[in-house]
């Protein structure tokens, strides 16, 4: 069932110039591929971060600041956190190219999404490299 | 945003309930969709009792039998009734399909029939959509083999091996039952091309013969155009003729991640 848009502006242009309209922008696939390099690195990851989260379990901040600041650790959490922050802004865009049509609120939520992304990302990284360090 | 409900003036209101036919032993109840570009009213439901022992077994006689003995106004379109032209896809009991293939025996066991033009496709008249993009978008993929090689004097040869991988895929009848079954292809049917449009491009993609694969994969490569596909297998799953646009757009995009990776 749809909709007949008898309210809708009429275009001249014909359909297939509509269809054509501003031809193909030559990307995506980096975007596609990406999203699998991180989903595959993430199932790789899931293991070691879940022995991470259980050796965390009952310490107090100290305990936790000690294992989160051992080199091996360290890494594995940085690795998960830059394949799952990558994963995540991938697909929020997905799903904001998905739903919102308003070419300028587009553009503002993509900004954004991409903001939050670093933002997350530098955050839980530097979190841990604090921890590393001793600071 | 996405529009999640219908316009006001395609909501649905009580339509109406024709009288059952005289002299009929058994019926089947069809409820179908109607809307007339003509009165400025609301679409509606109207419900049919169609004689079953006087009405071939698909759902596409039950329509025909309609228009014959009760409503002559019933719009839709139909031409070879056996699966070859793709006139006759509708939206059966929920699913996209022909009506000509579909039996109203192995509908909604035994309930009422319920018809619907194909979602997300503005109406023409009743179960008429209108598939003015949907054919552009075809068009757009360039539905012809293209060569830069001097048409030889006999055929373009092609192996039996090469043949056998456009098998799955040249049967497409273009019915729209696929693109239209794809929430994907609802919330962006202007700049997605949709399962159907996807499918025929592999097609030609595939063809050992054309030599323009490569223009082919550039023109597809866009976030819009092919990349919207999201593995929904809606597709896949209307096709009435049994074919994959699933796989065919997977297809597709691994071959542009071969040429690239």
């Amino acid at each position: 069932m749809s909709a007949q848009n008898s309210s809708a502006p009429k275009s001249m242009r014909t359909p297939l110039g509509r269809v054509r309209n501003l031809g193909s922008s030559h990307s995506g696939t980096k975007d596609f591929w990406r999203q699998r390099l991180t989903a595959v690195a993430m199932i790789i990851l899931v293991v070691p971060m879940i022995v991470v989260v259980m050796m965390l379990l009952g310490r107090n901040q100290a305990g936790a600041a000690q294992i989160l600041g051992t080199p091996l650790i360290a890494i594995f959490v940085l690795l998960f956190i830059i394949a799952s922050v990558w994963h995540m802004k991938i697909g929020m865009q997905v799903v904001i190219e998905d739903y919102i049509h308003d070419e300028k609120l587009k553009l503002v939520s993509i900004m954004a999404n991409n903001f939050f992304s670093v933002a997350v990302a530098l955050a839980a990284a530097y979190a841990i490299f604090k921890l590393s360090s001793g600071v | 945003m996405v529009e999640f409900a219908l316009p006001k003036n395609s909501k649905i209101t009580g339509g109406k309930e024709w009288p059952k036919p005289a002299g009929a032993t058994e019926t089947r109840e069809f409820r179908i969709y109607r809307w007339n570009p003509d009165d400025g009213k609301n679409p509606s439901v109207d419900t049919y009792h169609v004689d079953i022992h006087d009405c071939g077994p698909m759902v596409l006689d039950g329509l025909i039998w309609i228009k014959n003995h009760i409503d002559p106004t019933l719009t839709f379109r139909r031409s070879c009734r056996e699966g070859v032209c793709g006139s006759c896809a509708m939206n059966i009991d929920g699913q996209n399909t022909l009506a000509c293939t579909k039996s109203m025996h192995d509908v909604a066991n035994g309930g009422a029939v319920k018809i619907n033009p194909l979602p997300h496709q503005p109406v023409v008249k009743d179960l008429v959509p209108d598939l003015t993009n949907f054919y552009a978008q075809y068009a757009s993929i360039e539905p012809w083999l293209k060569t830069t090689t001097p048409t030889p004097q006999k055929e373009w040869r092609q192996s039996h091996e090469d043949r056998e991988k456009l098998d799955g895929l040249y049967e497409c009848i273009l019915c729209a039952c696929c693109s239209t079954s794809c929430p994907s292809y609802w919330w962006n049917s202007d700049r997605y091309l949709g399962p159907a449009a996807l499918l025929q491009a592999t097609r030609w993609v595939k063809d050992s013969r054309d030599e323009a694969t490569g223009e082919r994969l550039d023109n597809l490569e866009d976030p819009f155009r092919l990349y919207r596909c999201h593995t929904i297998m809606n597709c896949t799953k209307a096709c009435p003729k049994g074919l994959n646009p699933a796989e065919a757009i997977a297809e597709l995009k691994m071959k542009l991640v071969e040429r690239q990776v």
